[in-house]
């Protein structure tokens, strides 16, 4: 497909999503209802639909999107980096530390003093985990050894948060603990969005700035770095923003399985499949299917509301077990 | 450009793998680099092509590339050339200061070089893969151009490939694969290219094709350093010999002086069949020195 009649497509798809988010929830506004309460300002301001409108479902919409475009672009900059299908934003540690910082605060009872207490322990978290991947793909940069550090980081931060859980002294807390593990869009607010958004926004820089890395990487390391790739460089552009855009989307929303992987594996045999080319649809891609998820999460349970999370991972699980079973080697 | 190489080192684990190697190659040569397995050929092309930490010097016409050895890919071996120069801070500072420093984007446009190990990662099609040799000339989130374009069918057409264009290279044969990375770095379009073992593993009319490529790059006026294990093809295209022993220079020179009787037995001890025709010498490797059972 050529990637300007893709990217346009996808990029509509995400929008009409957006929107399908803005109007979807408990509250059972009309569209008319629904358009007056975000834009009208005077009349409607304080009234239930302003207030719902625009401090609940906006900030939950434009989460959803952010959230989606990190997943999606991530998990497609980690393919591409690592030369391996199987790469996804949670293989580096990220998510997991990030939980861990949250779960941390969760225990330590500040969760209720700030709300801004639980975002900064999660984003505390994944800049651990960034140093610590940085400083040994620094002293032995191989890719090898960054994956590796990856999974022995997210096992640690599993096994720690295994802990926390054990030694939680109050049973609402665990409960508490696991929801939020679970990963939500619901009950957020602009302030997260402040928080998040700017973050996420760095991130996807950095990762744009490795495009031409991930291209000559498909080649290998020594290809690339003869082609004028300075590996240590891109190793940094890629880690640093992966950490930052999937840190910031753990901070406000938990953890998310599945787009990240998923995503790039959709949108891949749409393009040329050099993993630059793949970067924007994949950001785009993430944001519809998040918002999409985010939107039926609300509509399968309308009483109980479904975690995202979740849905995510019901739906995922399978889905990308039958698209190996239907491609097996054709998708690389 | 005339290379020019003084006095390479490279330890890997602790062990000299190439072992005070220097080299001048006039432009328009095609350079067959021999030796046996283990010999330190692939390595010494690595360390020329900046990908392993060497020390020593290396110019290439007026471009002093002795700041490329600062690794790329790095290895504990870093450490070996990092101690060196802390034990001589002030020389160390003085050669900073006094030479031309030259990054790996630079490098990209001066050194091609086509690694041993044949590795593409996508089902890309064969046309994008070749064009990614032109990575080190486009400015950053630019379109390919014009230029880009020719370059990159001449450079297909120089391998042979330009039948595959529009095929995916991971669904080529391995010959055609190896072909296709080579027309990669041919797109580079560099002074120096450095090809480690391009012909293995190609059927006979593939390896006469690649090293007619390469003679053609050279006709162009570029430097071609490419390691051969074939004895046949690097007698019968390469315009010089450089054969290496055991991370040592032990002979440089045409194919009739460096060849000899004497040097295939105490290098790789074998006997060779030796015929002329016009285009020069035929050799072919024929048995071992000192078997005991004779075919």
């Amino acid at each position: 497909m050529r990637p300007a009649l893709l990217n346009t497509g996808l990029a509509v798809l995400a929008l009409g999503l957006f929107v399908l988010s803005l109007l979807v929830g408990p509250a059972d506004l009309r569209f008319d209802e629904s358009i007056l309460g975000l834009f009208a300002a005077a009349q409607y301001h304080g009234e239930g639909a302003g207030i719902i409108m625009r401090e609940i479902r906006l900030p939950r919409a434009l989460l959803g999107l952010g959230i989606g475009i990190s997943l999606g672009l991530s998990g497609a900059v980690l393919q591409g980096f690592l030369r391996n299908p199987l790469a996804e934003p949670g293989i580096i540690g990220v998510s997991a530390t990030a939980a861990l910082g949250a779960v941390a605060v969760f225990y330590s009872g500040l969760a209720g003093s700030s709300l801004y207490a639980l975002p900064a322990g999660a984003l505390i978290g994944a800049l651990t985990a960034v140093l610590i991947l940085l400083a040994i793909a620094a002293r032995q940069g191989s890719t090898l050894t960054l994956i590796l550090a990856g999974v022995a980081l997210s096992s640690l931060a599993g096994a720690l948060t295994s802990l926390v859980l054990n030694l939680s002294p109050n049973p609402f807390a665990a409960y508490e603990i696991i929801f939020w593990l679970l990963g939500s869009l619901k009950d957020r607010s602009m302030e997260h969005v402040a928080l998040a958004l700017p973050l996420m926004a760095l991130g996807w820089l950095l990762i744009a700035l490795s495009a031409r890395a991930i291209d000559a990487l498909s080649l290998g390391e020594e290809a690339a770095a003869s082609l004028g790739i300075h590996m240590g460089r891109a190793r940094f552009l890629i880690v640093a923003g992966v950490a930052l855009s999937v840190g910031a989307a753990t901070a406000v929303a938990g953890t998310i399985g599945f787009i990240g992987l998923v995503v790039p594996h959709l949108i891949r045999p749409l393009t040329d499949r050099l993993p630059s080319s793949l970067l924007l649809p994949a950001a785009l891609g993430g944001a519809a299917l998040l918002l999409a998820a985010d939107s039926a999460a609300r509509l399968v349970l309308p009483a109980g509301e479904l975690n995202v999370g979740v849905l995510t991972a019901l739906i995922g699980a399978p889905f990308f077990l039958w698209l190996v079973m239907r491609v097996r080697r054709e998708m690389l | 450009m005339r290379l020019t190489v003084d006095n390479i080192r490279v330890s890997l684990g602790g062990r000299l793998v190439v072992n005070g190697v220097s080299l001048s190659i006039e432009p328009g040569r095609v350079v067959g680099l021999l030796g046996p397995n283990g010999a330190g050929k692939s390595t010494l092309m690595r360390a020329l092509a900046g990908q392993v930490a060497a020390s020593g010097t290396m110019t290439l016409g007026p471009h002093d590339l002795t700041g490329a050895f600062c690794s790329q890919v790095e290895s504990p071996d870093v450490r070996i050339n990092a101690e060196k120069q802390r034990d001589r801070p002030v020389q160390r500072f003085y050669e900073t200061l006094h030479r031309s420093r030259i990054g790996p984007a630079e490098r990209a446009r001066l050194i091609a070089y086509l690694p041993q190990a044949r590795a593409i990662g996508w089902r890309l099609k064969v046309r994008d893969l070749v064009a990614l040799g032109r990575l080190p000339w486009r400015s950053f989130g630019s379109r390919a151009s014009a230029e880009d374009h020719a370059v990159v069918d001449r450079a297909m057409a120089l391998m042979d490939v330009t039948a595959l264009a529009d095929r995916i290279a991971t669904e080529l044969s391995g010959g055609e694969q190896a072909r296709v990375l080579a027309a990669r770095a041919v797109a580079q379009h560099t002074p120096l290219l450095i090809a480690d073992e391009p012909a293995s593993g190609l059927d006979p009319a593939h390896q006469i094709t690649m090293m007619q490529a390469l003679r053609r790059l050279a006709g162009d006026g570029r430097t071609v350093l490419v390691s051969l294990h074939d004895l046949t093809l690097a007698a019968r295209w390469c315009d010089e010999i450089v054969m290496l022993k055991e991370g040592t220079l032990a002979a440089a020179g045409t194919p009739e002086t460096v060849l000899t009787d004497e040097r295939l037995a105490e290098i790789y001890g074998v006997r060779a069949h030796r015929a002329r025709d016009a285009k020069g010498l035929i050799l072919a490797p024929v048995d071992l020195i000192g078997a005991s059972d004779q075919p």
